[in-house]
């Protein structure tokens, strides 16, 4: 063998074994996993208390739109929660594969209203979406929502795996869920309820809905329903709160189905406390605030009022 | 027209009808683009199961077992009455997994730089070519006892069935791993361009939820078998297995239109063997094979002498060293009697077995509005329209829940996806009536009319949160469509494990209301085996399947025909 040669053979095996030893030094990492932080974002979207606006209204009409219209507008209108250029998000109710009169899904009028306000009110990006129960294809077309408003305007988004953001809730029960980033990633959040009866927390109104942002394996929060509603309502402060009490489901909530079971109670709830709107929310389903756990434990949190009328309570019939 | 016209118009012919092919199964499949203004039956805009209604096989062969055809598989027609006087062009123009075996076949391979005889010998007639006829045979006597099985080797079911259940999803995977992996490298233009490249194919080719089918592999291997198959014998598939193939053959008994060979000038080059699709002899010196050919029109294309053309009522002087085609396809009467023999006892062999009647699987759940299981193994051809077109993925492909007879037939797996209760697209596009058309109010019924059931929840007490471990729960009660609902709660007091009272709600099932749609199961929060399931009990199409003496308001649905 030539020196030549042999130099040069030695040479390529040794830069390739430096090489090996180089790739396994790199990667080498005592955990078994390159660990992904979760986000911690905050969410609060809620405005401040101002005295001369009522805290709670309510308004009674069987024109839907002129009731929430009413009822908006004895709370200051939508300029007081809505500055030009703001991006909102809507979450309305969409989580069952039902029609408006079965009252298992927010008020599709309600809902374009609500998105034709915002837009007049100069926000920039009106969002409308929710994390259903049923396929979302079917209830966002069912439910009439999604025509509704987009024709008025809105950016109607299904939720999708790929959407999902990873947050810390920083609550007691609920830490580290997926949230659906539409309800992060925004500037005001309109949370637009419609009451209806549910087996395990007497009823779903405003602080309920707000399990539709969340994915994950979120069918065993009923183990500890109350914590985890109220965990959530101390993280996303909604803006406004806005309970559809058009339709009331009284029974076999909150699927429905069918429509004997359903009350026609023609009214709108606009609330800064999310508190106070589900306690006179949960009135309709001939409940008060006291009798429900999760709107007891959302008082004694600190989230608001159980009496709405001491937030100031205006009634419009 | 000259003769490279003809074969350019046939390539073209393939092209299309497999793009038609592809883009009918892409369609099979709920999309969000609907009109708002129909809400209530949701409907696909497309009829995506017409490419299987023009299967000649699949009408004879339902024709057989059940006595008619159904709706539109009369268009078998436009196929069948043309093969009677052309021969198979079908499977030369038409058939989409011809045109994939064509393909797969003609892509350069070792093979074929074979030299010499070894090279001619490749596309020569060859007696495993028979094979196919015993199938047809074996099928078609299997059919007329009622137990249908056409549909596993029926080109345009499987073909269907394999994209649908498996290719597609196969893609869906593939595009979700491999965008995920290159946005974990974490560098942004390449991540925007794996993101636009899955944006740019997701519309097409993705389902709103990814798909996961129960034995996928099976239906998987068999697809691949057919592929690579090709790449040791040109269209072996089309050779010798395709039952519908074989049933075109046997329809070109009488064909007018055939091969004519000019002895005088063949040059005895063999181009015309090398280039055959059919291995039906078409060289001058061999006895030409109507039943094989395939109609590509290759031989006459690349005859440098002219010596072979196709046309009506061919004439051609017969000698010696150039014999007269044939018509007769090459099997005896004794074989037919044969296969026909052993296709008829396949019915008393899978009947004789435990999984029929005598211990039918609890979790054979059938698609909602589905015949009774005696009618739905003499229709289902298991081309997986259902599973496809379903929203929630919940109905699946068999493995051995129905038995080897009904292997690949449609099962409803709830854990995976629910009936939907508002949906009726299974029996929408069904070809072959196993599954019916409901409306919307046949299938959730009213005060008059009993839902359609598909089966019963059951509670598995042992594995409950209210009931085994004291804890709070009810969301199968939640989630239960019916109204009034079928799963009730009783508040009970119950120690839990520091011996402190806790008050749960414990479900119960009302099996008067039950339909089995299996929202109970499938939202379960016990994850890997649910505390609720459900089992085909109770299920509508069965007269024999019951628990309860009587239901509130049911009638009956279904007569022995299946026909509500």
């Amino acid at each position: 063998m030539k020196r030549r040669e042999f130099l040069k053979k030695s040479g390529q095996a040794l830069t390739f074994a430096a090489a090996t030893g180089a790739v396994g030094a790199f990667f080498h990492n005592r955990d078994p996993f390159n660990y992904q932080p979760h986000l911690s974002e905050t969410a609060e979207f809620g405005i401040s208390a101002d005295s001369t606006y009522p805290g709670l209204t309510l308004a009674k009409d069987s024109n839907h739109i002129a009731a929430l219209n009413k009822a908006l507008d004895a709370i200051g209108g939508i300029k007081r929660f809505i500055k030009p250029g703001e991006r909102v998000t809507i979450k309305p109710n969409i989580g069952w594969d039902r029609t408006p009169e079965q009252a298992a899904d927010t008020n599709p009028l309600l809902v374009g209203e609500m998105v034709r306000l915002c837009k007049e009110a100069g926000a920039s990006r009106v969002i409308v979406t929710d994390i259903t129960c049923h396929d979302p294809r079917r209830c966002f077309l069912r439910s009439g929502i999604r025509e509704s408003a987009e024709k008025a305007g809105a950016e109607v988004f299904l939720p999708d795996d790929n959407d999902m953001l990873n947050i810390d809730l920083r609550g007691k029960l609920l830490t580290n869920w997926p949230v659906l980033k539409y309800f992060i990633e925004t500037d005001r959040l309109i949370n637009m309820p419609i009451v209806k009866h549910h087996s395990l927390s007497a009823c779903t109104i405003g602080m309920k809905n707000l399990y539709g942002v969340l994915g994950g394996r979120r069918h065993q929060l009923h183990q500890s329903i109350d914590q985890s509603i109220v965990d959530l309502t101390a993280f996303f402060k909604p803006t406004l709160t806005v309970v559809d009490a058009t339709r009331v489901l009284l029974r076999n909530g909150p699927t429905g189905g069918s429509l004997d079971d359903v009350l026609i109670a023609d009214s709108v709830i606009c609330s800064i406390d999310p508190v106070a709107a589900d306690s006179r929310g949960a009135e309709f389903m001939s409940l008060t605030g006291e009798k429900v756990g999760h709107i007891i434990l959302a008082e004694t949190s600190g989230l608001g009022k159980i009496d709405y009328r001491s937030i100031g309570y205006k009634e419009i019939l | 027209m000259t003769i490279a016209t003809v074969r350019n118009l046939r390539r073209a012919s393939q092209v299309i009808f497999f793009v038609i092919f592809f883009w009918l199964i892409l369609k099979t499949n709920f999309s969000v683009n609907f009109n708002p203004a129909d809400p209530n039956e949701i409907r696909l805009p497309y009829p995506v199961s017409i490419a299987l209604e023009f299967d000649p096989l699949t009408a004879l062969g339902t024709l057989l077992a059940n006595g008619t055809i159904y709706k539109g598989l009369l268009w078998s027609l436009v196929i069948l009455i043309p093969t009677i006087f052309i021969g198979r062009f079908f499977c030369g123009w038409v058939c989409p997994l011809g045109t994939l075996n064509h393909w797969i076949s003609e892509i350069p391979s070792e093979r074929m730089k074979r030299k010499g005889k070894q090279k001619i010998d490749s596309n020569r007639y060859k007696k495993y070519q028979r094979i196919k006829y015993y199938i047809l045979f074996i099928f078609l006597a299997a059919a007329l006892m009622g137990t249908l099985q056409v549909g596993l080797l029926d080109p345009l079911p499987l073909l269907a069935r394999s994209i649908g259940t498996v290719v597609l999803p196969v893609i869906h995977t593939s595009a979700d791993g491999i965008t995920g992996w290159v946005k974990s490298i974490g560098i942004p233009p390449l991540s925007a361009a794996a993101q636009f490249l899955y944006d740019l194919i997701a519309p097409l080719l993705l389902t709103f939820r990814k798909m996961h089918f129960h034995t996928i592999l099976t239906i998987g291997s068999l697809f691949i078998a057919i592929i690579v198959l090709n790449r040791i014998f040109s269209r072996f598939w089309c050779r010798g297995i395709c039952p519908l193939g074989a049933m075109l053959g046997v329809f070109s008994r009488f064909a007018i239109f055939g091969l004519e060979k000019k002895e005088s000038a063949c040059n005895h080059c063999n181009e015309c063997l090398l280039h055959c699709q059919g291995a039906d002899n078409p060289d001058i010196g061999s006895v030409w094979r109507q039943s094989e050919c395939h109609l590509c029109l290759n031989c006459q294309g690349v005859c440098p002498t002219q010596a072979l053309s196709f046309r009506f009522f061919p004439s051609q002087e017969v000698s010696k060293s150039n014999p007269a085609g044939t018509a007769k396809i090459d099997i005896s009467r004794r074989k037919v009697v044969a296969s026909l023999a052993g296709g008829a006892a396949l019915y008393p062999l899978f009947r004789s077995g435990d999984t029929f009647a005598a211990n039918a699987s609890p979790y054979l759940i059938r698609p909602p509005g589905s015949v009774s299981e005696n009618d739905f193994l003499a229709r289902c051809i298991r081309c997986g329209q259902c599973m496809r077109v379903c929203p929630n993925n919940a109905l699946h492909p068999t493995f051995m829940e129905s038995g080897l007879e009904g292997i690949w037939s449609p099962l409803l797996i709830a854990r995976i996806g629910y009936c939907e209760p508002s949906c009726t697209l299974c029996g929408q596009v069904c070809p072959t009536g196993a599954i019916l058309e409901l409306t919307l109010k046949d299938k959730v019924g009213d005060k008059e009319t009993p839902p359609n059931r598909i089966g019963t929840a059951f509670i598995d007490r042992g594995r409950c949160l209210p009931w085994a471990m004291a804890r709070p729960c009810i969301v199968c009660e939640e989630w239960c469509p019916t109204s009034p609902k079928s799963i009730y709660l009783r508040e009970e007091t119950v120690y839990n494990s520091r011996g402190e009272t806790v008050t749960v709600k414990q479900p119960y099932v009302d099996p008067e209301h039950c339909t089995g749609c299996g929202a109970c199961e499938y939202a379960c929060p016990v994850e890997d085996k649910a505390a609720i399931y459900i089992t085909s009990v109770g299920e509508s199409r069965s007269s024999e399947n019951q628990m309860l003496l009587k239901k509130k308001n049911d009638i009956p649905q279904y007569n022995l025909r299946g026909k509500i």
